[in-house]
C-alpha cells in the first residue's frame, strides 16, 4: 500500500484516499508552440524506471494537489511537496541524492 | 525440428522419452543479424515468426533479458476476444483471434485454444447501451458478437447472481468465439517454430545501449556484446520507455501494475470467459480447475511487478457479489505484471524518429489476446518499412494528428 503524506493537511494517507495525476512538472506548450511540441506536452512521458516526479490529489481529504517524488522500481518515497512550484525544491533533490548518488538529475 | 504428434509421443514413451530434441537452440550471439527483435514475449516472438514465414526473412535474432515468455507473456489472464468499437482495434484483434483459431496446426504444438465464449457483462445502464453500440459495430466490422439477454447469461453462467445489490445483470456483449489459450505454449510455439527456421533467441541478453550510423540504427549494445543489425524491432512492453530513451526518442507511454490471481483448484463450474468490466473483475476456469482472476490497474507508474492490495480487494468483492458461490475460496497466487499504457489505450506499431528502428508496444492490459495479429502486422511494417493495413493505423504520428483510436472511451475501463 502506497502511503503519502499531504503537504497541507499533514495527513499520512494511503492511495485509496489519494488520486493519482500523471507526471509532475510538465510547462503546457504556449500559443506560438508547433505541433511537435504541443504533442510532447499532451502525450510524450519520461516514464522513468526509477527516481519520477508526480502528481496526486488528496481527494478523500483536503482536496489539495501536490506532488511526490518516488522510486517507479523500488516504490520508495523520497518526498512530497506542494504544488505551487515549477521544479522539485532544493531540499527534495537533496533527499533523492542521499537516497541515490548516481541519479541523473530531474530533467 | 522433431514434429510432435501422436505416433512420435508413442514411440518416445517406449524409450522413456530420451529421443526428444530441445524445443529451441540457444545459440551465441552472432555480431550480426539483418532484424533484432528486443523481447522475446508473444509479440517479440510472433512478429520474427511471421518475418520468416510471410516475408522469409530468417537471418533473426530476438534478444531478452530474462527468459522466454517471462514478462507480460507468462502473467496474463490468456483471454482472446476481438470485439471492440473501433474498426481498427477491430480489424487487428479479430485477426489475431482467427489466427489463434489454427495456430495449434501452424505451429505444431498444441497451444490449448478454447474457443469457449466470452461474456461481457453490462451491470449498467450505460454499459449496456455502449454494448448494444458495440454489437452493432461488430456485425458491420464482420465479428460475430451478439448482445444478450439475463436469462440467456443464467443459462450459459448457472452460477451467476443476476440480482447482485450493487450492479444487476442488464445483459451481456456475447463473443461465442472467442476464449482462451495456454499462454506460455503460444510463446514456446513460435520460438520453436522460428528456431527451426534458423533464427536465434538469445535469452539472458539485456540491450544496455543503441548505436547508429549515418542516420539510422546499426547496431544493439547488449549484455553478451555487440549485435550489428539491418533493422530493430522494440517489442518490450512495459520497458519500451527505456528501450526509446536508449533510442533517442520519448513514446507517450506510461508503465503501471497490473494484477491478476489463481484460486485453489475447483471441480468444473465456469466454462466461459465472464468479464465484469464495470466492477473490475475478470474471470475463468483452467483446465487444472483454478479460477484464474484478473483485476484492475494502478493508476501510477511502476516497475515493481507489485501491485496495490486495494485492487485485489476490489476485484475479489465484485466477483463475489457477482458468484456468490466462490465466497469462501482461498487464492493460491497473486502477481502483477507491468502494462504500457497509452493516452488512447490502444497499440503503437510504427516506425520511429530512428530510421530502420520500429516499435510495437501500448498493448496495455490486453496483448495477449493480440499476439498474432500483432506479430503479423508487425512482421509486414519491418520487412517493407512501411505499415500495411492492419498497422498503418496505429502509428506513433496519430497522437500529433488526433487520429485516436479511442477504446478507454468505447469500454470505459482498462482491458
Amino acid at each position: 500500500m502506497l502511503i503519502l503524506t499531504c503537504p497541507y493537511c499533514g495527513v499520512n494517507a494511503d492511495e485509496t484516499e489519494l488520486a493519482p495525476g500523471g507526471e509532475a512538472h510538465l510547462r503546457r506548450a504556449g500559443p506560438d508552440a508547433s505541433d511537435a511540441e504541443f504533442e510532447a506536452y499532451m502525450f510524450e512521458r519520461r516514464n522513468p524506471c526509477g527516481v519520477h516526479f508526480e502528481r496526486w490529489r488528496h481527494a478523500a481529504g483536503c482536496g489539495k494537489w501536490f506532488i511526490a517524488a518516488r522510486a517507479t522500481d523500488t516504490l520508495e518515497v523520497f518526498a512530497t511537496y506542494k504544488a505551487q512550484c515549477t521544479a522539485p525544491p532544493a531540499d527534495v533533490i537533496r533527499a533523492i541524492r542521499a537516497r541515490r548518488p548516481d541519479w541523473e538529475g530531474w530533467k | 525440428m522433431k514434429r510432435y504428434n501422436a505416433l512420435a509421443i508413442l514411440r518416445e514413451g517406449l524409450r522413456l522419452h530420451r529421443g526428444w530434441p530441445r524445443a529451441w537452440a540457444s545459440p551465441e550471439p552472432k555480431s550480426e543479424y539483418d532484424v533484432v527483435i528486443v523481447g522475446a514475449g508473444g509479440h517479440g516472438l510472433a512478429t520474427a515468426y511471421y518475418l520468416g514465414r510471410n516475408h522469409g526473412i530468417t537471418n533473426v535474432a530476438v534478444l531478452e533479458k530474462g527468459w522466454l515468455g517471462g514478462g507480460n507473456t507468462g502473467r496474463n489472464t490468456t483471454i482472446i476476444r476481438s470485439n471492440y468499437l473501433q474498426d481498427p482495434s477491430a480489424a487487428i484483434y479479430e485477426k489475431a483471434r482467427a489466427l489463434y483459431e489454427t495456430m495449434s496446426r501452424d505451429l505444431n504444438l498444441n497451444v490449448m485454444f478454447s474457443p469457449r465464449g466470452v461474456m461481457m457483462l453490462a451491470q449498467t445502464e450505460h454499459e449496456k447501451r455502449g454494448y448494444l453500440r458495440t454489437a452493432e459495430a461488430n456485425a458491420l466490422q464482420g465479428v460475430e458478437t451478439e448482445f444478450i439477454s439475463p436469462a440467456r447469461v443464467k443459462e450459459l453462467v448457472p452460477m451467476i447472481n443476476l440480482e447482485g445489490p450493487r450492479y444487476p445483470v442488464l445483459g451481456a456483449l456475447w463473443q461465442a468465439r472467442g476464449g482462451t489459450a495456454r499462454h506460455d505454449a503460444v510463446a514456446w510455439g513460435y520460438a520453436r517454430a522460428c528456431s527451426d527456421m534458423g533464427m536465434h533467441i538469445i535469452q539472458q541478453c539485456e540491450v544496455t545501449g543503441i548505436e547508429r550510423r549515418g542516420g539510422r540504427v546499426s547496431a544493439v549494445n547488449t549484455t553478451r556484446g555487440r549485435i550489428g543489425c539491418g533493422k530493430l524491432a522494440l517489442i518490450v512492453a512495459g520497458h519500451s520507455g527505456r528501450l526509446a530513451e536508449m533510442a533517442g526518442f520519448r513514446l507517450p507511454i506510461e508503465s503501471v501494475a497490473l494484477q491478476a490471481m489463481v484460486s485453489e483448484p475447483i471441480k468444473p463450474m465456469l466454462d466461459v470467459v465472464v468479464m465484469a468490466n464495470t466492477v473490475h473483475g475478470y474471470i475463468s476456469q483452467s483446465d487444472k480447475g483454478e479460477l484464474v482472476i484478473g483485476g484492475g490497474a494502478d493508476g501510477y507508474n511502476n516497475y515493481t511487478q507489485r501491485g496495490s492490495f486495494h485492487h485485489i480487494e476490489e476485484t475479489v468483492r465484485a466477483l463475489c457479489e457477482t458468484f456468490p458461490a466462490i465466497g469462501r475460496l482461498r487464492m493460491m497466487r497473486q502477481w502483477g505484471g507491468i502494462v504500457d499504457m497509452t493516452g488512447d489505450r490502444s497499440p503503437i506499431l510504427s516506425k520511429t524518429p530512428l530510421p530502420g528502428c520500429y516499435v510495437n508496444c501500448g498493448w496495455g492490459t490486453g496483448g495477449f489476446k493480440a499476439i498474432p495479429g500483432s506479430g503479423w502486422a508487425m512482421a509486414e511494417l519491418v520487412a517493407n518499412d512501411a505499415p500495411g493495413p492492419l498497422a498503418a493505423p496505429f502509428s506513433l504520428s496519430r497522437f500529433r494528428e488526433g487520429r485516436f483510436i479511442d477504446e478507454s472511451v468505447a469500454a470505459g475501463v482498462a482491458h
